[in-house]
């Protein structure tokens, strides 16, 4: 009798206990939520106060449109035009996607469809070792390896250009689109792809006309994702493109937007256009970012619907 | 009434279950036969070893032969595109891709390399037509066949297998999910195709079997009991089994 009454009390104070505890991670949770709502917001709003004085000095169009950037020229007069930066980012990330798009895709191809079991984990924990490498890895091995190759491959004085980032960049954007579009791939029922094999289609029409349109959206999200790593990435590219800003070439040396505030803002004097101009830049850049995430949410809720 | 397929000695495992044991069969040209039998007995393996869809299933073996007009589809210098384009199938389970349901007609045409877009109408509307399911998605054709109503995308199923214009029809009971009317459509379809196709059905409908086929095969846990003319097997069935089957004792 006696016992059970004491447990019956320790029942109670148990859960007396349990909700305090519950109200408790509640609130832990919450302050988590509108701590990351908070990053965002102030980084969001620092960036637009901090972007716009340079801009508003400059010049929205002449900033974005012109073609030289001399921050600190002293004989002639200082100019900021970014187009060579903009321009540069946006070549870089299509010719990353030129090779990443096609190569990521048959490798998500072959690795859920045609690839031996064994062989296809193997490769897969391969594709998310990569993920997991830091940039720099990939700009150092970009410096050794790559550069030097393609100065001798095209007899110029120095590899480091464009060409060179883009293929750091392509390979960086394997791992997204690899294993974001070989999960929709694996998720396409087989139904689909028994009854184009029972009309008479090869595995090969099978995978291209069947599996791939019935994965687009997931395909689609994995090449923004990409596209997103490739225009955001500074590190590996500043080692192995040259860093200077002239107007894109393949084989020139570049500047990107990311490389461009990564580079000079360690020295940008307090208070200079220069270093507002930077700040601008990142604006632009977060501009960019931001339409491209637009993207990927839409087309997240049209595969909703 | 000439042989189209012929079954020899055919044996297929799983691994190590064995699903079909010994079978030997003869399916007659332009004649509709039904494969009947108990759950499990290996009715949609015994359709899917005859246009090759087993090679698909892993660690799956297959012995014998199947020889269509003479030709064994199993030997190593057989195209299997062409002889899954020419037995045809129809799933379980309605499968139509997740696209239109012109396009969902037009793959398998367009597979074989026809790109006219006149002859893909006329085909698309012809075989919908023949699947009693014109009218209903006529207008509705640029839409996505998902959104139809099982019923009606299995009726969809069966004018994409006829729209590569086969030899042989397999159906792996089309009708269980259609309502009376269009199962009776689709009845009539196989009487109507019989005299270009070959067709074979499997169903759990007795009065199916007994109403449309013409030639019966009784399969039980992966041996074919009894195969013989529709009406001799509802009447005087050899086997004791096949009789208590059809007659409902078990099964
Ligand atoms: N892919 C597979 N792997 C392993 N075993 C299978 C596979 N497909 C079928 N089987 C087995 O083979 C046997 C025959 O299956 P099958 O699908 O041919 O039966 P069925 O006669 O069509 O049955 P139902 O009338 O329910 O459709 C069953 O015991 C089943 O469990
Ligand atoms: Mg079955």
């Amino acid at each position: 009798m006696t016992e059970t009454t004491a447990s019956a009390g320790k029942l109670k104070k148990t859960a007396g206990t349990q909700a305090t505890l519950e109200n408790g991670v509640h609130a832990v949770f919450l302050l988590c939520g509108v701590l990351a709502i908070g990053f965002v917001l102030c980084i969001s709003v620092y960036l637009i106060i901090a972007g716009i004085p340079a801009i508003h000095k400059i010049g929205f169009i002449k900033f974005i449109t012109g073609t030289k950037w001399m921050p600190t020229a002293t004989t002639t007069e200082p100019s900021f035009g970014i187009l060579p930066f903009i321009l540069t980012s946006i070549y870089g990330t299509a010719g990353a996607m030129a090779i990443g798009i096609p190569v990521g895709l048959l490798t998500a191809l072959f690795l859920t469809k045609a690839a031996p079991k064994r062989l296809s984990s193997v490769i897969r924990s391969a594709v998310e070792l990569l993920a997991g490498i830091p940039s720099v890895v990939y700009g150092l091995v970009g410096m050794i390896v790559l550069v030097p190759l393609i100065a001798k491959l095209f007899r110029i004085s120095s590899g480091a250009t464009l060409f060179a980032a883009i293929l750091v960049l392509s390979i960086m954007v394997l791992p997204s689109i690899i294993n974001v579009s070989a999960t929709a791939l694996d998720a396409v029922p087989q139904e689909y792809e028994s009854a184009s094999l029972a009309l008479g289609a090869t595995k090969t029409e099978t995978y291209f006309r069947v599996s791939l349109p019935a994965a687009k959206s997931g395909v689609a999200a994995s090449i923004v994702l990409g596209i997103g790593r490739a225009i955001g990435e500074a590190m590996a590219i500043i080692m192995v493109s040259g860093n200077v800003a002239n107007m894109p070439g393949l084989l020139k040396s570049v500047r990107f937007m990311t490389t461009a505030i990564a580079s000079e803002m360690s020295y940008a004097a307090v208070g200079s256009l220069q270093r507002e101009a930077l700040f601008s830049i990142g604006l632009i850049l977060f501009l960019f970012i931001m339409m491209i995430n637009a993207i990927l949410n839409l087309m997240i809720k049209r595969k909703k619907v | 009434m000439s042989t189209i397929l012929d079954v020899e000695k055919l044996n297929l495992w799983y691994g190590d279950h064995h699903a079909l044991k010994d079978i030997n069969v003869e399916i007659p040209k332009n004649r509709i036969t039904a494969l009947i039998g108990p759950s499990g007995c290996g009715k949609s393996t015994f359709l899917k070893t005859l246009n090759r869809m087993n090679d698909l299933v892993a660690g799956v073996k297959i012995e014998g032969d199947v020889l269509y007009n003479g030709q064994n589809i199993y030997d190593p210098s057989v195209d299997v595109t062409w002889i899954r384009k020419q037995i045809g199938m129809v799933f379980q389970k309605a499968n139509p891709f997740p696209m239109s349901i012109y396009d969902n007609i037009a793959y398998g045409p367009r597979t074989h390399g026809i790109r006219s877009r006149v002859r893909l109408d006329e085909i698309v509307e012809r075989t919908l037509r023949d699947a009693a399911i014109w009218e209903e998605v006529k207008d509705r054709l640029k839409k996505p066949a998902l959104g139809l109503s099982g019923g009606q995308q299995q009726r969809l199923c069966i004018a994409r297998a006829l729209a590569v214009e086969p030899d042989i029809l397999l159906m792996d009971e089309s009708t269980s999910a259609l309502d009376p009317i269009s199962t009776g459509k689709i009845e009539e379809l196989a009487q109507q195709l019989k005299e270009k196709y070959t067709v074979v059905m499997v169903t759990h409908n007795m009065q199916q079997a007994a109403r449309i086929s013409d030639e019966c095969a009784f399969f039980l846990l992966g041996e074919l009991v009894e195969f013989s003319a529709t009406d001799k097997m509802f009447s005087t069935p050899t086997d004791k089994r096949t009789e208590d089957y059809i007659t409902g004792r078990f099964g």
